[in-house]
């Protein structure tokens, strides 16, 4: 289908490459038997049989970078830690995925838990941790119920608890359910939550790995991070340098939803393009024009047609003026208003906005009100200057990556689609029909309700 | 921990019991739960969450009886509790529907149809956003992106996912719900529990139903069905046979991974590898970063999976 663009020059490989989606076919792929059908614990087994500064060195040879959006390489955050003081020290799984367009691990925890519980195990084994926790986001039952299935069956089968298989090595695990707030996927907001406080940023530093929970040294990585250990433990980092580019090492699982042919997860190595990714999904819905995406998330600037070509590596896309970040590729397609989207998207962060900064909170706040009122026909020029003066005030300005993220969709869509504002302005209202844009045939409602968004 | 706490409060039995307001039997039992909760953790604070998601399961909401509860257990005040029950869009402040209907009107599924959705629900069960209806049976609230993009339109009840919604289809649900019906989710358990198991659940306390309904849907499934199809693999081939082929020790069958090849691999010198490199972002020698430098951004932040 689509070997013919692979673009020359770079590592030949195929054009997708599952390891963590490799067992997601299996019957019942959710339980320990399944997994371990499929070669899993391999990589638990080659990590107790080092040092756990092995374990270390081989993660950071891997080049593996956080995929929970920052890309810090993962390794390196663990060599963070200050040596050992004969106290606690805590691996903090992230698994709040909340950041809108991103739907890669809640399915991966729902078809694969126990990829996840042997990454902790590594990880916690390399770092020298004996009591792990993953935060889980509250909205999603039956999840945690396979989390705690898992651990429970990871327990009684000797991978956790005392004395890891035999190795001398103690692991508890706890699976923590949140209670709905997008700003805990922030690592120290996280902390804070996982503390029974509010779920509000900490100022920084002390980084988590000096101060985290409990203020205890702590690891917070990504599901996706800390799933893709196992693997790299057990096959070595050479296999996984092996894919992807020089300095995004590895594979991703790219999440394809919106107005594509075939919406769903694809996991191919980084570098990847939209255009080959497309291609494999069939295509953009009913064959038509691409209109504008985000590689990888509500708060990567958006992308055009202008990009399909970009290489969806962490330097290509900050080249091109965006971030990779959880690969949450929202495609839209022509039919659909950027500024019903943007302003969407803002009424999102003012609602999870924790309140702690001014800039965020008040920032947010006030973008959505300009934002509904160009939205719905009455917004002046002056709106879109203010908006961009507002954001100016956020970016680099607020407590901690909401804010700035909250800044990316007003600032890219303006500077992209600065005329479609317009034509809100001065044609008094939206000129799109949002049935168009829908999954399903329907008849729009006569006046469509301005002000229903962000009544959380 | 606060064991002496706990027992003193519970009181003796001529002793009404002080703050909560809850039945002795309703206290003995509740306070059984919460020591559960807390001995999960290394500091009984961390107990709070789903000690709130415990009082939910008991009371549909977090009651004023619930905070004085978590209070007692906690050995924190009504304030400190209300504080972080109040932050949370989980924790509801008034009398929960026996099933949560949440329609995603996030960007994306809002466009693929979720604003149709919950305008069609909302008309169609007499009801706004966060509003029950007269049988009490569903409350209707709009959430925020649930990360299942790729089956949007999106609907959840009771935080079990119904994917790729009508207006149709979700009205076809709340109206099975209302009749009391058992409903089956798209992905997740065999059908729906009550907003009062599913709390009891998010406080841990398992209900044994995790080996119910499908692993994976369509979508999920979506890349790995075509490289199935075309043969395609990561290098080595799939992850089982690439296992199969290892070392009897459990060694690994490849790579860097042993100490002395770690140490002497060209590789871990070499510009890829986080381990040798000098710093070429601001990422990497601060790792919360920069605030507003794209490249620097904290790992869990909101470019992160949050």
């Amino acid at each position: 289908m689509s070997e013919q663009s692979v673009a020359a020059g770079r590592p030949s490989h195929d054009p997708l490459t599952p390891v963590l989606s490799d067992t997601w076919d299996a019957d019942r792929s959710w339980t320990l038997q399944a997994y371990r059908d499929h070669g899993g614990y391999a990589g638990l087994r080659a990590a107790l049989a080092q040092e756990p500064a092995d374990v270390v060195a081989t993660v950071k040879a891997s080049g593996l970078r956080g995929r929970g959006g920052a890309g810090f390489p993962t390794g390196m955050k663990w060599g963070f830690l200050p040596p050992p003081d004969g106290g606690p020290r805590y691996l903090v799984v992230n698994a709040d995925e909340s950041e809108p367009g991103t739907c890669k691990d809640i399915p991966l925890m729902m078809a694969s838990p126990q990829a996840l519980i042997e990454g902790v195990a590594i990880t916690s084994y390399a770092i020298g941790c004996h009591h792990a926790f993953i935060y889980v986001r509250g909205e999603v039952l039956h999840v945690y119920r396979r989390l705690l299935r898992a651990v429970e069956e990871a327990y009684a089968a000797g991978l956790l608890g005392k004395d890891v298989q035999g190795s001398g090595f103690d692991l508890e695990v706890t699976v923590h359910a949140g209670a709905g707030a997008y700003i805990c996927g922030e690592e120290t907001a996280l902390l804070d939550s996982l503390e029974g406080l509010r779920g509000q940023p900490r100022l920084k530093p002390p980084f988590p790995a000096v101060a985290g929970l409990y203020a205890r040294p702590t690891v917070v990585n990504n599901v996706e991070s800390i799933a893709s250990v196992p693997s790299i433990v057990a096959r070595g980092a050479d296999w996984f340098t092996s894919m992807g580019t020089e300095r995004s090492a590895g594979y991703g699982l790219f999440s394809l939803s919106g107005h594509v042919t075939r919406p769903g997860q694809y996991e191919a190595p980084l570098g990847t393009t939209l255009r080959e990714l497309l291609d494999l999904a069939g295509g953009m819905r009913g064959g038509k024009a691409l209109k504008f995406w985000t590689p990888g998330g509500s708060s990567t600037p958006i992308f055009t047609d202008a990009h399909l070509d970009t290489p969806l590596d962490y330097e290509s896309v900050a080249k091109a003026g965006s971030m990779l970040g959880t690969r949450a590729l929202q495609i839209f397609d022509e039919t659909t208003c950027v500024v019903r989207a943007v302003s969407r998207w803002t009424d999102f962060y003012a609602h999870e906005s924790c309140g702690k900064c001014t800039p965020c909170r008040e920032g947010t706040y006030w973008m959505k009100q300009v934002l509904a009122r160009i939205e719905g026909g009455q917004g002046t020029e002056a709106d879109l200057d203010l908006l961009l003066d507002t954001c100016d005030n956020i970016l680099g300005r607020a407590f901690c990556a909401l804010g700035d993220g909250a800044t990316s969709p007003v600032t890219s869509s303006i500077e992209l689609f600065r005329a479609e504002y317009e034509a809100h302005i001065t044609g008094g209202g939206c000129p799109f029909d949002p049935a168009a844009a829908a999954l399903f045939d329907y008849t729009s409602r006569p006046s469509s309700r301005v002000l229903t968004a962000g009544v959380h | 921990m606060t064991t002496e706490t706990t027992t003193d409060a519970s009181g003796g039995p001529g002793r009404p019991r002080s703050r909560s307001g809850y039945d002795a039997e309703k206290v003995a039992r509740l306070a059984a739960d919460a020591a559960l909760i807390v001995a999960r953790y290394p500091q009984p604070r961390s107990a709070l969450l789903p000690m709130l998601h415990l009082v939910q399961s008991e009371d549909g909401y977090v009651s004023r009886d619930g905070i004085r509860f978590c209070a007692e257990q906690l050995d924190l005040t009504a304030a400190e509790v209300s504080a972080v029950a109040t932050f949370y869009t989980q924790y509801k402040r008034h009398p929960n529907g026996t099933y949560t209907v949440g329609v995603c009107t996030n960007t994306l599924c809002a466009i693929m149809g979720g604003d149709e959705i919950f305008d069609e629900l909302s008309e169609h069960l007499g009801v706004g956003h966060d509003e029950t209806t007269d049988d009490g049976a569903v409350t209707l609230e709009r959430v925020e992106c649930n990360a299942a993009c790729d089956y949007a339109p999106v609907m959840m009840v009771n935080w079990e996912f119904f994917d790729n919604q009508t207006p149709g289809s979700a009205t076809d649900v709340v109206d099975r719900l209302r009749a009391g019906e058992q409903v089956a989710p798209t992905r997740g358990a065999a059908s729906v529990c009550s907003f009062k198991q599913m709390s009891r659940v998010l406080a841990g306390f398992t209900d044994g139903r995790a080996d119910e309904g499908v692993g994976a849907g369509e979508p999920t499934l979506a890349g790995l069905r075509l490289a199935r199809e075309n043969g395609w693999t990561a290098p080595g081939g799939p992850t089982d046979t690439a296992e199969g082929a290892q070392a009897p020790d459990g060694g690994p069958s490849t790579g860097t991974t042993g100490p002395a090849d770690a140490q002497g691999e060209p590789e871990a010198g070499e510009e890829q590898s986080s381990a040798e490199r000098e710093p070429t972002t601001d990422a990497d020698v601060d790792p919360g970063g920069k605030p507003g430098t794209p490249e620097a951004k904290p790992d869990a932040s909101k470019g992160t999976d949050a």
